[in-house]
């Protein structure tokens, strides 16, 4: 039993993750029909921003709590600027043109981490963070590492925060009403490119979030973590129902416990593929997704 | 008799090419900047055979991306497939050689079939996503290697007592080159004749418009299955020869990425055009190779830091130069002889463009 509450507050915290990276690609997705390859360019931006600043900017800050979360937020900033710099100057000029804009946040990614990789090499470098982040807390027994907390709350945090954003501000109705029919609010008058440029750098520090923590969680970073991390976000994006924040969450909970139960309960590996499993029956039940949003299936 | 300038350039023009590259390992002079070392020894084969597959490669990829608008981020799979079960079947199973690669062949027949079944029930970008996570799937799988078979991340070599004897050993680098120049023959007439061919007018058609091509009665998703299997089918074939090659098989097969790299390769050269792609398949591979050796010459040791490092890594450079292709010449190297027609990326456009759009 302490076993199966262990597996599923990590499969919680795991979610967390593919929710943070999952929620940008998705409102992304929703509003420009963008599959944005880049965001695991954000999340390596996150953690090794994140990294580099704890070494050279805030090295003289010595309460260890401190110094992650002052360069954390500085990772964050630069997640968000970062993206909000590759909608203006990368996609912006391709409006309209899906594919090559999907082609260029393909090359962009994989110029990056090829950059990451030369300038910082392809080495896994130590996350430093407070010591306490890595103790265990018993809870029924279960020995909890106390980072799966930090996880879960912030994407917790970061879901009620984007749900209210989109429901009650001007600029989340605009975001929505252009998921649902970007020609009608455009239609209406609306400068839909501003929030072009929101999402992507609302996605960029979610995505930045999810790279501290994936920092956080593997008590590493490496060039390629971003990718692989990517990879299981998409599926839980498809799941989910593209465009749908809700759908996203439930998908990324999903996701992450199946993964970690099938992987402890059968063996390492067989978790990646049942969720891959589970993606290929998502899509002939519902080729829309979970929460059936706008795209996925032609008319 | 006078030829029809189709003959010519159908039939005609390629013959002259293979034929003309058939004699290169006869060559042996030494280009230097080009080439390391003189043409015909096993190291400029060797990369020189490389191009040629990756040509290959990349036109199988061509055939489902460029002429049927089919966005794949998971074409690797099938690549990987070709690489690791014929060398399973052979090295672990200890079957032979024409056996292994006959049951090679129709797996990948099958899996592409059923996949590309279930693949193809959503299009565009979330078919994209689709087959990423099937690749994913087989990249997992191979790396965990439940069976003891792929040899995870040791990689597998291959049982060279088992292979023919023609193409072990460093002698043979000759006969390697011409397996690589064959086999982008072969790919390349087959392509030549599919998308040629009746069901090949209409994945081109699809390509530029599906709603059109379903008003006319016919149904798009049997079509694109054609395309994916015969392509994927091919990608299994590329498989085998890419084992052949580097006698073996390691994961770098099976990730995401080298999908991507095949992308770039055929958006660099020119997507939805036969030579383009083989184009861009052989110069991504030989400047993927080059720029490495001039990141190491001491030109490049003399500079700074700073600038050292992006030419250090080929794949920032090839990634960079990918991006300013597709932002200011979508029609790729290919694109340049197309004079304003539309060509490469501009013609897939309606294929991936997302529902919400047309509504």
């Amino acid at each position: 039993m302490s076993t199966f509450f262990l597996l599923t507050v990590t499969g919680l915290g795991l979610g967390a993750m593919y929710f943070l990276i999952a929620s940008g690609l998705s409102l992304i997705y929703g509003l420009m029909g963008v599959l944005n390859f880049a965001h695991g360019a954000f999340i390596t931006v996150g953690s090794y921003g994140t990294w580099w600043s704890s070494q050279h900017v805030f090295d003289g800050v010595h309460s260890a709590l401190w110094r992650w979360l002052l360069s954390s937020l500085l990772g964050l900033a630069l997640g968000g600027v970062f993206a909000a710099f590759v909608e203006l100057i990368l996609i912006r000029p391709l409006y309209s043109r899906h594919i090559e804009q999907v082609l260029v946040t393909v090359g962009l990614q994989l110029a990056f981490v090829a950059l990451v990789t030369g300038i910082w090499g392809p080495d896994a470098k130590t996350f430093v963070v407070p010591p306490w982040l890595h103790e265990t807390t018993d809870i029924a027994g279960a020995h909890i590492p106390n980072d799966r907390w930090i996880e879960i709350a912030t994407a917790g945090a970061v879901l009620g925060l984007l749900q209210l954003f989109l429901r009650k501000t001007r600029y989340g109705l605009i975001i929505r009403a252009g998921v649902e029919n970007r020609a009608m609010v455009q239609a209406l008058g609306i400068d839909v490119r501003k929030a072009f440029t929101l999402v992507f750098a609302i996605g960029g520090i979610a995505a930045a979030i999810a790279g501290v923590l994936s920092g956080v969680y593997f008590t590493t970073v490496n060039p390629d973590q971003g990718t692989s991390l990517l990879i299981f976000a998409f599926i839980v994006v498809v799941i989910g129902g593209l465009g749908s924040i809700g759908g996203s969450a439930a998908a990324a909970v999903v996701v992450g416990l199946v993964q970690q139960y099938t992987n402890y309960y059968a063996s390492s590996g067989v978790g990646d593929m049942i969720v891959v499993l589970l993606l290929g029956l998502v899509l002939l039940a519902r080729p829309r997704g979970f929460a059936g949003a706008v795209v996925g299936a032609r008319a | 008799m006078t030829l029809s300038r189709r003959t010519v350039s159908d039939w005609l023009w390629p013959l002259v090419v293979f034929g003309a590259l058939a004699f290169i390992p006869k060559i042996g002079a030494h280009i230097p900047k080009l080439f390391d070392q003189p043409i015909d020894s096993p190291g400029t084969l060797a990369l020189l055979s490389a191009c040629l597959l990756y040509g290959a490669l990349a036109l199988t990829y061509d055939l489902q991306f460029g002429f049927t608008g089919l966005l794949s981020f998971g074409h690797a799979l099938y690549i990987a497939l070709g690489v690791y079960l014929s060398n399973i079947a052979i090295t672990d199973w200890h079957w032979s050689f024409w056996p292994s690669i006959l049951f090679t062949m129709a797996v990948a027949f099958v899996l592409a079939n059923v996949l590309g079944f279930v693949s193809l029930r959503v299009s565009g970008i979330a078919f994209a996503m689709v087959t990423l996570a099937f690749a994913q799937a087989g990249a997992v799988l191979a790396l965990k290697d439940p069976h003891h078979w792929t040899h995870g991340e040791e990689g597998l070599g291959a049982d060279y007592t088992k292979l023919p004897q023609a193409f072990v050993g460093i002698v043979n680098t000759k006969n390697l080159y011409w397996l690589a120049l064959a086999f982008l023959a072969v790919v390349f007439f087959i392509v030549r004749w599919a998308v040629d061919s009746s069901p090949g007018r209409i994945w081109q058609a699809i390509r530029e418009n599906e709603s059109r091509v379903e008003v006319l009665g016919l149904r798009p998703r049997a079509y694109k299955l054609q395309a994916f299997v015969l392509s994927s089918t091919l990608a299994a074939a590329g498989g085998i020869v890419y084992m052949l090659l580097y006698n073996g098989s390691t994961l770098a097969v099976t990730q995401p990425n080298f999908t991507l790299t095949l992308l770039l390769m055929v958006v660099i050269g020119g997507a939805g055009s036969r030579w383009g792609a083989v184009l861009g398949g052989i110069l991504y591979t030989y400047l993927d190779d080059r720029l490495v050796a001039i990141g190491n010459s001491s030109t490049v040791e003399g500079l700074p830091h700073v600038l050292r490092t992006p030419i250090e890594q080929p794949l920032f450079l090839l990634g960079a130069i990918f991006i300013l292709i597709v932002v200011f010449l979508p029609g790729g190297v290919a694109g340049l002889a197309a004079r304003g027609r539309p060509s490469g990326l501009r013609r897939i456009e309606a294929a991936v463009r997302p529902e919400a759009e047309g509504a």
